[in-house]
């Protein structure tokens, strides 16, 4: 019977909960004996010129081994889009942490002292510290460029006729505000150069192939002279994709000094060094008919890129996204993406699609509302249907399958939306203090989007046990045990004797990693395909000892054993028995699954908030979610991501924001300020199943890791707003903080 | 983040604490619980010489009603508390706040002389002593003095507690079956209250309305002459002086007072 | 200064700063890096530790003032015989982690919820965990796990 779709825990699990993970502060290789510690000092200040750096005081400190500034450092320039970006500033600092100078000691303990004793001195510049004042160029980040914007994309202009001839048109802007990734396990990396003059560095990453490529190139060496090690990693969500300038000086600096170095950053330096996510500025307007039809769509996107602009392509995938699962027959869309003296932007959970799921999701709930109808149906009147895929959208996505409508419908039953509309109606009119808010989000988001494919290996050894690699570089998702459960299904081998090996560029040279929710349907398929060819490769080996045709033959998976198809009484042999005969690396196969183009997950949520209108405050009682994200590996795993994915989108709706005062300066740099949501700000989670497959991957699956993130936050946003909608309130922008909501309602004479 | 360096110094009775105290004056930190000095010290906020850790004094750690009198030795933890049943019986507003500190941990360490001598306004016992009507009692080289709740808190954690000055003890009145309530208001369950309102019969208390805690004098006052519950409340911003912070201005923290000293109330009523 | 703790069942004694926290002696000293440290403030709950039986957050405790007491971490949480713990059996099947970098606090802050509440309801369970920052799970399946250690049905 075969495992695939049934509920296994996990094979990861055992090392984790009884001595833990062996995260990159774990590593105790012989290499990094004798190892100093490293610090960065980073700047206090947003935006300013540096005058001078005195490190004299520093040096005479106990145990300080080095401190190196950009004066010392010889690493070529560092392009981040259109500007270079330095590895140590130099002349300017252009955010709050941005890292100046480094420091080496013997002891951990002794970093703080010995960093406490560099004085830089700041000439401080006005501060752009946000999408406004970037917008303004009255203060430019970089001279040099003309202007703070510094890329546009789509439409540099729209047509003033485009709403010409619609009965209704709505319109507003809608900040996604910037949120820090910050997974539990902050940066960290460890260095050591060999004496074959190669540097091994072990990092927390999550694609220690793009690590290597980026160390080698930084540092100027071929790529055959950087070998990457991703251990254990404490989550990712995107900000450790990797193009961070900290390794690379540690790698530097770990030559230059002649001895291993261990770094691991601090939380206040995680939440302002590592890089943010979403900071967009939307502005959305929908033209539409009162029977709750929509004939266009705008979106104009600004994304604030932070300081230094890695990563211009989040603002053109929300272009892309921009139409959602709706079959709109003209859209226009136009991104602008602008620097400040802030934190540089780059991938969060979901990356972009997060994005354009809120801007067309309130759109939709603000037209329901212009035309007094419910937001469920101008959904419904809306969706693409099923018999119109694959289909491509006016803003160029081409999406594979989709049941959107289904979806929806399913949500709304398992909800019992009509007696939750029928509360809320009876609690307005009772005048309850405390309101109720109902808020459905329709999703549908793009996964394996970069289109790069992913490498995989299958080896059967020659005691008959399995050992494959991939290149996704899993922390967390519980890939090894959907892989292990693939491998033994196809191959009829017991999960116990197959092993997953991944996160080690000697051992995967080629690869491309886990972001984007690719890994299964992307490492999944180029592992199913190795698989595929040890099979092939198996059958010819098996004809010979059982003589008979190759054709003949099939694989018996409940046994694990080759038998003539037909004819099992006449002998079969099993792995253990192959691979004892099979000559060396026949029984092995090498792919690159180069073919998967991108899937489109979707589904369906909806929230169920009270609101204190005395108080302001926000409740989440309910969250009842569809995600579809095709067949299900192990169903454990699957449920898992979407419960993770929910809590964080929950999250940013409710309570994250990664706040800067005008002078630029960080008012959430701990995780006292900063709000992760807590087990006590969440309730349980109610899921839907469905299951729609693709066409497009060995697997027919899509991408589940990102999903309920993109579905919850509008859900839970357009919830709140819901809420206060009868008070007169018609938006409010997130977190929907208590004071944003008495302040709305005290805007509307409303507040108690 | 890691602490500056310093000197442990480990004390085993109050005497010695307040001779060890006494020699090293400012420069020595009492150190209880650790969880208002060890995060400080951890941001290098605070940087003591010395620190003199008096957690080994057991005989600090006990409630016990005298005379209409309840007593609560300093070093109590306030998990303890939390579930003390004669604290719970005499001044279960003070049990019922110690079980809303922090989080668990916190709570396991975290005792009341610690928070009443670190005396941060956004602290939930201080206020909750206030509106109590507590009295601490403190032991120097002098001997003891009694210091009341209303004369300790001077500004932001700034008390009259002199260098070589120790709590070792917290009174209340016993007030058992006297109405109360406590009502914070916070982001989050773990976060610091944005406003907290104690109340003891028609005693208010504001959590973080000003530099230090304080009553709400008008709507005490409002009450004894017979004003409505909901009347009285309105007045709780009236001596508060309350500042604009990144996730609450003060105008809308005075609202909230407004809102939470009316629900402390009632539920002290109920 | 010398600092000596049992932990998890053994005496470590070493010659440490005084400045040491609890979490760098039992990573540093005792050589058990199962503890995590997750921020700078007692905010996250990654380093939770039973202390005297207790859960404390070893971040925000000094190796000396844990001298002469018993620590216990996620080290010592199975048998001798490596038979799992409640938690940890519960956690394994209810997929209370995903990226295990809070588990190991999480595990010993819900020892010492359980020690205090048997029989939690999930709200209870909630509030006893509000310490412990999780940034994978959604904390549903962290509160089943929970439950389930308790030996009362999962139903959800």
């Amino acid at each position: 019977m075969s495992i695939v779709g049934t509920r296994v825990v996990r094979i990861e699990d055992q090392k984790l909960i009884t001595k833990g993970g062996t995260y990159v502060e774990d590593v105790r290789e012989e290499a990094l004996t004798g190892a100093v510690h490293a610090m960065f000092v980073r700047s206090p200040i947003a935006h300013a010129r540096i005058t001078s750096i005195d490190t004299a005081e520093a040096l005479a400190a106990p145990g300080v081994v080095a401190v190196y500034t950009a004066a010392d450092l010889d690493l070529g320039p560092r392009q981040a889009g259109p500007v270079v970006e330095p590895w140590l500033a130099s002349d300017v600092v252009r955010y709050v942490g941005e890292p100046v100078a480094l420091v080496l000691t013997e002891h951990r303990y002794q970093l703080a002292d010995a960093a406490e004793l560099i004085d830089i001195d700041y000439d401080p510049l006005d501060a752009v510290a946000s999408i406004d004042a970037a917008l303004s160029d009255e203060t430019l980040v970089f001279p040099d460029m003309g202007s703070n914007v510094v890329q546009v994309n789509g439409m540099p202009e729209f047509p003033a006729d485009t709403f010409d001839g619609c009965e209704v048109v709505v319109t507003q802007t809608i900040v996604n505000q910037r949120v820090a990734p910050a997974p539990l396990e902050v940066r960290g990396a460890a260095c050591a150069w060999g004496e074959d003059d190669r540097l091994t560095v072990w990092l927390s990453t999550q694609n220690a192939q793009i690590g290597r490529t980026l160390l080698a190139a930084g540092l100027g060496v071929g790529e055959e002279k950087v070998r990457v090690i991703t251990p254990d990693v404490g989550g990712g969500f995107g900000a450790k994709i990797g193009s961070d300038p900290e390794p690379v000086v540690l790698g530097w600096a770990a030559q230059r000094a002649g001895r291993p170095i261990r770094w691991t950053e601090t939380r206040s330096e995680n939440l302002t060094s590592m890089t943010h996510g979403r900071a967009q500025q939307n502005t959305v307007t929908v033209g539409g008919r009162r029977d709750g039809t929509v004939e266009v769509f705008r979106l104009d996107v600004v994304q604030d890129a932070g300081a230094y602009p890695r990563t211009l392509f989040l603002p053109t995938l929300t272009e892309l996204m921009a139409s959602g699962v709706y079959h709109f027959p003209k859209i226009e869309t136009r991104s602008r993406g602008v620097v400040t003296t802030t934190t540089p932007i780059a991938a969060y959970r979901g990356a972009g699609r997060p994005e354009a799921t809120a801007a067309i999701e309130r759109a939709m709930d603000l037209f329901a509302t212009e035309i007094g109808m419910d937001p469920a149906e101008v959904r419904k009147a809306n969706f693409i249907r099923p018999e119109e895929f694959p289909y491509k959208t006016k803003s160029g996505a081409n999406y594979d399958t989709g049941e959107y409508a289904q979806a929806l419908d399913k949500v709304l039953d398992a909800a019992g939306y009509a007696g939750l509309r029928a509360e809320q109606r009876r609690r307005r009119e009772a005048g309850e203090p405390v309101v109720l808010g109902l808020g459905i989000a329709s999703y549908v988001e793009i996964t394996g989007g970069d289109s790069g494919g992913e490498s995989g290996r299958v080896d059967i050894n020659p005691d008959g046990t399995v050992t494959a690699y991939t290149g996704s570089s899993p922390h967390g998702q519980g890939l090894d045990t959907s892989l292990t459960m693939l491998l033994s299904d196809q191959l009829g081998i017991p999960m116990e004797r197959i092993s997953i090996r991944h996160g080690d560029t000697d051992e995967v040279p080629k690869a491309i990693g886990t972001f984007g929710s690719r890994s299964l349907q992307l490492g999944g398929s180029a592992v199913r395909q190795a698989a595929d060819k040890v099979i092939a490769n198996a059958r010819e080996i098996a004809a010979d000892m059982l003589e008979a045709a190759p054709e003949d033959l099939e694989l018996n998976v409940d046994e694990g054993a080759w038998q003539v198809r037909g004819a099992p009484a006449s002998g079969s042999v099993d792995w253990v028995q192959l691979a004892a005969r099979a000559e060396q690396g026949v029984l092995s196969a090498d792919v690159w699954f180069g073919e998967g183009s991108p899937t489109f997950p979707f589904g369906a949520h909806l929230a169920v908030v009270d609101v204190d209108t005395e108080t302001g405050k926000v409740v989440v009682r309910r969250v009842i979610a569809a995600d579809d994200a095709g067949p299900v590996i192990n169903p454990l795993a699957f449920r898992g991501q979407r419960h993770g994915g929910l809590g964080q989108g929950v999250a940013q709706a409710l309570l994250e924001v990664m706040a800067y005062d005008p002078d630029g300066n960080p008012t959430t740099a701990t995780l006292a300020d900063y709000s992760f949501i807590t087990a006590t700000e969440l309730p349980d989670f109610e899921l839907v199943d469905s299951a729609t497959p693709t066409t497009r991957n060995l697997l027919g699956v899509k991408g589940i890791g990102e999903a309920a993130t993109i579905g919850s936050t509008p859900a839970v946003h357009n919830a709140v707003v819901d809420a206060l909608a009868h008070l007169g309130v018609r938006h409010l922008d997130m977190p929907t903080t208590p004071q944003r909501v008495w302040e709305a309602l005290s805007a509307k004479g409303e507040a108690k | 983040m890691i602490p500056a360096q310093f000197s442990y110094r480990r004390v085993s009775t109050v005497d010695e604490a307040l001779t060890v105290l006494g020699e090293h004056g400012d420069e020595a930190k009492v150190l209880a619980g650790g969880h208002s000095l060890l995060p400080l010290m951890k941001l290098r906020f605070a940087t003591p010489e010395i620190v003199v850790d008096v957690a080994p004094l057991e005989e600090l750690r006990y409630v016990r009603v005298e005379d209409g009198t309840v007593a609560i030795g300093a070093l109590s933890r306030y998990h303890d508390l939390h579930h003390d049943e004669v604290l719970r019986e005499h001044a279960p507003l003070l049990a019922h706040v110690a079980g809303a500190i922090g989080d668990q941990q916190v709570r396991h360490r975290g005792t009341i002389g610690g928070s009443l001598a670190h005396a941060d306004a956004a602290a939930d016992l201080p206020a909750a002593l206030l509106a109590s009507e507590g009295t601490l009692v403190v032991r120097g080289p002098g001997g003891q003095r009694e210091i009341p709740a209303a004369e300790f808190f001077l500004g932001p954690f700034t008390t009259p507690l002199e260098p070589d000055e120790l709590i070792t003890e917290v009174r209340v009145p016993a007030r058992a079956g006297v109405g109360w309530g406590f009502e914070k208001f916070t982001r989050r369950s773990i976060d610091w209250a944005i406003v907290g309102v104690a109340v003891v019969g028609q005693a208010v208390g504001l959590v973080n309305m000003a530099g230090t805690p304080i009553r709400a004098t008008a709507t005490e006052q409002a009450l004894a002459s017979g004003a409505s519950v909901a009347d009285a409340a309105a007045l709780a911003a009236q001596d508060a002086s309350p500042v604009t912070e990144p996730h609450a201005s003060a105008e809308y923290r005075s609202h909230l007072a407004r809102v939470l000293t009316k629900r402390a109330l009632e539920s002290a009523a109920a | 200064m010398k600092v000596s703790i049992e932990v998890n069942g053994k005496a470590v004694t070493e010659e440490v700063e005084d400045r040491t926290l609890l979490v760098h002696y039992l990573r540093e000293n005792a050589g058990l890096t199962g503890t995590n440290i997750g921020c700078d403030t007692t905010s996250c709950g990654a380093c939770t530790v039973l202390l005297d039986g207790e859960s404390v957050k070893s971040c925000t405790v000094l190796a000396a003032q844990a001298d002469g007491h018993r620590v216990m971490t996620v080290e010592g949480l199975a048998g001798e015989d490596g038979e799992l713990h409640p938690v940890q059996r519960a956690f394994r099947e209810q997929h209370g982690l995903q990226c295990g970098f809070c588990t190991p606090g999480m595990m010993m802050a819900s020892v010492s919820l359980l020690a205090h509440n048997p029989k939690p309801t999930r709200e209870e369970v909630r509030e006893g965990l509000e310490g412990n920052l999780c940034r994978c799970t959604g904390y549903h399946n962290i509160v089943s796990a929970v439950i389930d250690a308790s030996g009362q049905e999962v139903d959800r």
